[in-house]
């Protein structure tokens, strides 16, 4: 059987050093720029005819635009619009990694424990820093909730402070783990038809089973890679709300 | 998650130390740095490029329906004033009329007031007239009454007693206080 965690094995391409650190051009890196060039080049192709009346492409790329503003306004208001470019940046990023990766045979590079990580300790900072910044000491609102009796407000602050905290956990393991467990299961089953087919006589008549949950896993992957995008940018929203009114 | 945990299922590959792939701390620098440099050249690239190209076609679009609903709000209030002075001339024209009709009535009225007055006036000056002559006329007739009753009291009085009455006398007989 197939080891179904070979595909995510981070291959070293060309070795390369920037002041002593190791940025070694790998796969994974490779998967990156592609991502950058798809979604860049996808976005900016379709809107290419700058249509009054936009064609089926131009729609795609201004829904993809309007979703994400949509998602902006709604989260943080009209303020949190000059967020939307590293909004949309997130998004698109994501998405288009996401996608890649399902893609056979392709590297996914959100299954990526240190590249997921990287990503909501970038949000986390930017919402401590956007937070200081904004409303300076403020900010520390943040943990103490209104409306809450005096006695249990050390306790209600200490859990909001864990919970804070471990936001960049959450927020990066939500996306690797989805996206890690669903290309397991996808090399998982499509191992049980090759194993099937081997066994041969009665076990080869069931192969088309593990085939068709293939299928369906395909389908509910892609769902997947959507959502996760979606939602990893909607927490960024919110988080980045909270640093814009912490009080609420 | 290490070796261990994924051994169950795969066929030994000779790295047996071999770490989870996904949590290599090998790759954390490279990957880092690329993306690093992947992330910012996207965010630029959206940013600068991508961003206000398509937020300008919908900005633009939605200028175009403002315009548009604008152009179509000005005609609507042009459409609006047009009809207010349609009405209004409308309402002129129709108190005019009114006013004309209302004059016209009023000088007719007049003249036929005026017209049946003096019929009436001469009417009640001939109907005063003819008044004026009947009693002139029946004060003659009353005054010959007595006169003729005097008359003929005399002859009537020498039938009934055979005496013979003057006619003074008769006339104070009927009329008592006359003579005094």
């Amino acid at each position: 059987m197939p080891d179904p965690i070979h595909q995510f094995e981070v291959k070293r391409l060309f070795p390369l050093e920037i002041f002593g650190v190791d940025a070694t051009f790998t796969n994974s890196a490779l998967f990156m720029v592609v991502g950058v060039i798809l979604s860049f080049g996808l976005l900016m192709y379709a809107s290419r005819g700058r249509s009054l009346v936009p064609n089926r492409m131009q729609s795609i790329a201004e829904s993809l635009y309007e979703f994400v503003a949509g998602m902006v306004r709604d989260s943080m208001g009209e303020q949190g619009m000059k967020f939307f470019p590293l909004i949309f940046t997130f998004f698109m990023f994501i998405l288009t990694l996401n996608m890649v990766g399902m893609v056979p045979g392709f590297f996914t590079v959100t299954s990526q424990i240190w590249v997921t990580a990287a990503l909501a300790l970038l949000v986390f900072v930017i919402v401590i820093v956007v937070g200081f910044a904004k409303n300076g000491l403020g900010f520390l609102r943040l943990f103490v909730p209104e409306g809450v009796p005096i006695y249990v407000l050390p306790l209600v602050s200490l859990i909001e402070v864990i919970s804070f905290f471990s936001r960049p956990l959450s927020h990066s393991l939500r996306l690797f783990a989805n996206m890690l467990a669903g290309h397991i299961t996808l090399k998982v089953f499509a191992g049980f038809i090759i194993m099937l087919l081997g066994a041969g006589g009665a076990a080869s008549a069931l192969a088309p089973l593990p085939l068709l949950a293939v299928l369906g896993i395909t389908a509910l992957e892609f769902l997947v890679a959507f959502l996760q995008a979606y939602v990893f940018t909607m927490l960024t929203c919110m988080y980045l709300n909270d640093a814009l009114h912490p009080g609420h | 998650m290490t070796e261990p945990v994924t051994t169950g299922t795969q066929v030994p590959t000779g790295t047996a130390n071999k770490v989870f792939p996904p949590l290599d701390p090998t790759t954390l620098a490279p990957q880092l740095v690329w993306l690093t440099i992947t992330f910012v050249a996207l965010y630029f690239l959206l940013k600068k490029i991508a961003i206000p190209r398509i937020g300008g076609v919908i900005e633009e679009r939605q200028n175009r329906i403002q315009r548009d609903i604008d152009a179509a709000e000005k005609l609507k209030d042009e459409v609006d004033t047009a009809m207010k002075a349609y009405e209004k001339s409308l309402a002129d024209a129709r108190s005019n009329a009114t006013a004309i009709a209302r004059t016209n009535h009023d000088k007719l009225t007049a003249e036929t007031d005026r017209e049946r007055a003096a019929v009436e006036a001469a009417t009640n000056k001939k109907l005063a007239d003819a008044e004026a002559r009947i009693a002139e006329t029946k004060q003659k007739a009353l005054a010959s009454v007595g006169e003729i009753a005097s008359e003929i009291a005399g002859p009537v009085i020498k039938q009934l007693t055979g005496k013979d009455v003057s006619a003074d006398e008769v006339k104070r007989a009927l009329n008592p206080g006359a003579g005094e």
